[in-house]
């Protein structure tokens, strides 16, 4: 393999791994707060790929890509008001099995609406531009979606450090009770972090889909169980792991297409989580556990 | 300024707080001793808003506010510094510290060198992860961050638990100079009664979910009853 192919290969592991991480992020969030896998996060994001058919129909792109941002994130807030908040004291297996249920009527839903065929995905053309670097050619959504990543993760790290929003985030994910005798508003700041985690998955998907140019029904299974394992992988709860685990996943998905192996693409998902499950169950960056004092 | 009419409270299926009634007046120090699973503990995380009370009302200043969210409470100027100190072990002192204010908008700067005041302790360890610091240390920075809030009542839930006595003592005393030199209402429930007798002005005997007697501190630690059940001291 010569260096340019290689470094081709790198780079479209690495735009993957960007879009996966910011799914990624989105189960992260949730876990952290909630205590739940959001398994309707996947479906989210499918139907941001389906928001962004019809908003692209009536709009130019400049309009569709905040319009279908904003639609998204509306869903995933409006399906944690419906379908998780009733559940607050409910035992937490009650409310994973309400995430399972909203994932399948999303599917099930789509499939109703917009038939199972697969449908094209939209062309944006600013970043379907190709672009040359050295030998390497690629389109701009390639370039970009590390880039716009990392920036992202960036913004959210320091949101969640450095504001209120982001102290609330942080005291609410590790004891309700204390939370709201400090003043704090449980419902409002869970409905921020699923609104967040939402518009990631929003921009995720539209970076990937732009790669993939169709959507149908289950296209957001596979991902979203692809990134839930990146969650996994990088320690649940740790957003910077979340991230690593999307990179990794990027990465070692594009280099066993790029051996030859692409039958085992998926695969490689799946080993990596029995593995790390075996190793290291609390994931590279797992949450401390902190003894009660 | 704290009234509390006839309250029920249930807890886990049962009836931990069998309606009771008992006032704190502004400025005061009122204890409510007893032995665990009496319902001390009940009747505070009521007052604070944890807990929806099942029967009965609670006034601050003559508003019944028995049916607020927590968060309109600490507005009103409630604070509960909670069991077992619950501050954030994966934030720093300073950090607890800030929070306690959340819901304040003004400049913190002279509020924070005020507690900081109050434990020097804290400010030496500004910068470290409250997980980290020891058991004492821990009670006073869930007390300063209560006071973040600038309460006008303060409740504390045993906060005298798990530790030695020359720190408990440290401890109350500084609750007694919160009392003297803010002038923050405090309402103490303790299982050590001793010391809170001591500085109570006001106290009430809670046995399985109802106040059994009352009386001054004074008066209670006198009691031959109250010194045969809580004090460990034989009836003579």
């Amino acid at each position: 393999m010569s260096l340019t192919t290689f470094l081709q290969q790198c780079l479209t592991g690495i735009s993957l791994g960007g879009a996966y991480a910011l799914i990624a992020i989105g189960y992260t969030m949730v876990y952290g707060i909630l205590r739940l896998i959001n398994f309707a996060h996947g479906d989210i994001f499918m139907m941001a790929g389906y928001f962004m058919i019809f908003a692209m129909a009536s709009f130019p792109w400049f309009i569709a890509l905040p319009v279908v941002l904003l639609i998204t994130t509306f869903l995933g807030v409006g399906i944690e008001r419906v379908a998780y908040k009733p559940l607050r004291s409910a035992p937490r297996m009650s409310v994973m099995i309400s995430a399972i249920g909203v994932s399948y009527l999303l599917q099930n839903l789509a499939t109703y609406l917009f038939t199972a065929l697969p449908k094209a995905y939209p062309e944006i053309p600013v970043l379907k531009r190709i672009f040359l670097i050295g030998g390497l050619s690629a389109s701009f959504v390639t370039f970009f979606t590390p880039v716009l990543t990392v920036f992202l993760v960036y913004i959210l790290i320091m949101l969640i450090q450095h504001t209120r929003i982001g102290m609330a985030m942080r005291a609410v994910s590790r004891d309700y009770e204390t939370a709201s005798l400090m003043g704090i508003d449980i419902n409002r700041t869970i409905s921020i972090t699923f609104a967040i985690g939402s518009l990631l998955a929003a921009v995720g998907s539209i970076l990937y889909f732009t790669d993939r140019m169709t959507v149908f029904p289950f296209s957001g299974s596979l991902p979203g169980l692809k990134c839930f394992v990146a969650a996994v992988f990088g320690g649940i709860g740790s957003i910077p792991g979340a991230v690593v685990g999307g990179f990794v996943l990027g990465l070692g998905e594009t280099a066993l297409v790029a051996a030859g192996y692409s039958t085992f693409s998926d695969a490689f998902t799946f080993v990596l989580l029995i593995v790390i499950l075996l190793v290291r169950p609390t994931g590279l960056f797992g949450e401390k556990i902190t003894n009660k004092v | 300024m704290l009234r509390i009419e006839n309250l029920k409270v249930n807890y886990g299926g049962i009836e931990a707080v069998k309606g009771i009634s008992f006032e704190v007046p502004e400025r005061s120090i009122v204890t409510l001793i007893g032995a665990n699973g009496a319902g001390k503990s009940s009747t505070l995380r009521t007052i604070a808003g944890l807990v929806k009370a099942r029967e009965g009302h609670i006034y601050f200043d003559d508003e019944d506010i028995s049916s607020m969210p927590a968060r309109k409470r600490v507005e009103k100027g409630i604070t509960l510094c909670p069991e077992g100190r619950r501050v954030f072990p994966d934030m720093t002192v300073l950090e607890n510290i800030r929070i306690g204010a959340y819901l304040r908008k003004d400049d913190l700067t002279k509020d924070i060198q005020a507690v900081y005041k109050l434990f020097p302790r804290l400010e030496e360890r500004h910068w470290q992860l409250a997980g980290t610091l020891s058991g004492g240390e821990q009670q006073m920075l869930a007390v300063a961050r209560g006071l973040m809030s600038s309460p006008r009542i303060m409740m504390l839930d045993e906060p005298s638990l798990g530790l030695a006595p020359i720190v408990v003592q440290e401890i109350f005393g500084t609750i007694r100079r919160i009392n003297q030199e803010r002038g923050t209402t405090i309402l103490l429930i303790e299982q050590n009664a001793n010391m809170a007798l001591k500085i109570a002005s006001h106290a009430y005997v809670m046995e399985t979910g109802r106040i059994v007697m009352s009386g001054s501190g004074s008066e209670l630690l006198e009691n031959e009853e109250i010194r045969a059940a809580y004090l460990g001291k034989r009836k003579h």
